[in-house]
């Protein structure tokens, strides 16, 4: 098992997030959550790094509780996160921002991964010099993806990859997990909106509402589900709550 | 015009003095946003440090001048830079994610303590060091009056251009400036990739102590004594100095730097020497009320 939560709550404040959450992810396999807005999706992604830190539950990674851990241990021990927003550094170049997600990668590898990325999203290639700031969104997005690769993740994390993107960028990203996952055994874990590409791409999913765990099965599965139908697929994202 | 000469070169040498403290106080703000009060002190300290360490050198018969200096500029940047890190874990570190007054608060408390240990334990009074580089070049005179340049006066500009040049290079070109310019972007970013933003954040304020320290050492040869409340003068300048420059940016620190010390040489020399200190303020106050942002610093607003 590469990642297992049991019985994960956590809070803002007085705001009750999740609700006693169950999730395995296994080696190589491609899991999607999905859910409504507010259903508590980004917040069990940053739950694994400790933002907020899980009030009751356990998190193992890899054979390792990491509960506790503060954020930078976590990441060390190979999950790397492509957040909701991206969070690229908008004020460093296009390498720069690649060279902090290699930041504790083995420096011998840099120059092979930095190839693997360049063929990956070539307009990464051409715009090494410029301002991740002046990016436009989708290539921010694909930068985002590239940076959190450059550390040669054993679980990669990718909370709406597909927000805000023109529907040739959307393919393209997942045909890139796709890619990932086959041709390089990569685990992923995917939170999306877009229910129906995430589905077709996952091996299995789960369904989140309200902070629990109502749904899950296999990719199939959920997408010939009535709930899932009637709430994410057909009536649009949304509506779930 | 050879006391508009001399004037340029007073104020260069002023000027890089409070060009290398305000370095402390715009790392210090780019990283965690806050204004570290207690680094004019922490300069202080390392006025102090050098003194004693420059008397105990003399006593023990050292003679050689450029020993003399090494050896005093390592023993206060690394006394000095345990300091910045203490202040920081102490003070600081644990009001982390509190209210944004907190920590401001905490660094004034921060700052008395320091000036007080310092009155406790040095005294009060202003202490004196034996001379340690003296004498100049007569560059020329004019009308009966010669232009001055002393060599702890070059010494002072010569440091200060290699330690800029170096730091450029560190935040720049390597891996720590990454982290660095990283963590002011976007700290929890950061973390997620693996780096100990706490621990770069020790490391920022032990190098704006290095550099305080440097400038306390400097300072210490040029003019021979130093009191416990130097570091609250010299501090508000510095932090002059980095407002002015546009608090947050490295160049803008030393430039804000040469400008006040510019600034205050002239107006020593032509208006009031004794209103000196009420140009620094009026400076903070209109750059303040009129362009907050600074000379080279980014407006507050960005798209992201
Ligand atoms: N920093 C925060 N402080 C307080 N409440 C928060 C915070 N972040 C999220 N929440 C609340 O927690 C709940 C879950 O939010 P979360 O961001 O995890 O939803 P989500 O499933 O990712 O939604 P979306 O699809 O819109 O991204 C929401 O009710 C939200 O308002
Ligand atoms: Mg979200």
């Amino acid at each position: 098992m590469m990642l297992e939560l049991s019985a994960v709550h956590a809070h803002y404040g007085h705001i009750h997030a999740l609700h006693g959450v169950d999730l395995a992810v296994q080696v190589g396999e491609v899991v999607t959550l999905i859910g409504a807005n507010g259903a508590g999706k980004s917040t069990l992604m940053m739950s694994l790094f400790g933002q907020p830190r899980a009030s009751m539950g356990r998190i193992i990674f890899d054979g390792e509780d990491i509960t506790a851990l503060p954020a930078h241990e976590i990441s060390r021990r190979g999950i790397a996160l492509v957040p909701e927003g991206r969070r690229i550094f908008p004020r460093m170049t296009v390498m720069e921002n690649l060279q902090m997600g290699a930041a504790l990668a083995d420096p011998t590898n840099f120059d092979v991964d930095l190839k693997r990325m360049c063929a990956l999203f070539p307009i990464l290639d051409e715009r090494q010099g410029q301002r991740a700031g002046t990016l436009s969104g989708g290539e921010q997005q694909m930068l985002a993806i590239a940076r959190a690769l450059m550390s040669r993740p054993k679980l990669l994390l990718l909370d709406e990859p597909s927000l805000g993107l023109a529907p040739l960028y959307i393919k393209k990203i997942f045909q890139t997990i796709r890619t990932l996952n086959r041709d390089h055994g990569m685990t992923v874990l995917l939170v999306e909106q877009n229910a129906h590409h995430a589905l077709r791409v996952a091996h299995r999913g789960y369904v989140l509402q309200h902070g629990r765990i109502v749904l899950s099965g296999s990719g199939r599965e959920l997408l010939a589900s009535p709930e899932v139908r009637a709430a994410y697929l057909e009536g649009g994202a949304g509506k779930g709550d | 015009m050879a006391l508009a000469l001399q004037q340029l070169i007073n104020g260069l040498t002023l000027g890089a003095v409070y060009g290398l403290i305000a370095i402390g106080y715009t790392m210090v703000y780019g990283i965690i946003g806050m204004i570290n009060f207690a680094h004019g002190d922490i300069y202080m300290v390392s006025a102090f440090i050098s003194v004693t360490a420059f008397t105990l050198l003399a006593a023990l018969g050292v003679s050689s001048v450029p020993l003399a200096l090494v050896t005093v500029l390592l023993v206060s940047v690394l006394f000095t830079s345990v300091y910045g890190w203490a202040v920081e874990r102490t003070a600081y570190r644990p009001l982390r994610g509190s209210t944004r007054l907190a920590p401001l608060i905490s660094a004034i408390g921060m700052s008395i303590f320091l000036q007080n240990m310092v009155q406790l334990t040095q005294g009060a009074r202003v202490k004196p060091i034996p001379p340690v580089l003296v004498g100049g070049f007569d560059l020329l005179t004019v009308d009966g009056f010669t232009v001055h340049l002393a060599y702890s006066q070059l010494l002072i500009v010569v440091v200060t251009v290699f330690l800029m040049a170096a730091f450029t290079y560190l935040l720049s070109q390597t891996s720590f400036g990454r982290q660095q310019r990283a963590c002011e972007q976007d700290r929890l970013m950061t973390s997620l990739l693996g780096i100990n933003v706490d621990r770069t954040i020790s490391l920022t304020f032990m190098l704006g102590a290095m550099l305080a320290a440097v400038a306390g050492v400097l300072v210490t040869v040029y003019y021979g004594v130093v009191d416990f409340y130097i570091g609250f003068v010299v501090g508000i300048k510095a932090f002059t100095a980095a407002v002015l420059g546009g608090i947050g940016s490295f160049p803008g620190a030393m430039l804000g730097g040469v400008l006040i010390g510019l600034i205050e040489a002239f107006w020593s020399a032509y208006l009031a020497p004794e209103y000196k200190d009420v140009a620094t303020f009026a400076i903070l106050i209109l750059v303040l009320m009129f362009r907050p942002s600074g000379l080279l610093g980014r407006p507050e607003v960005e798209k992201v």
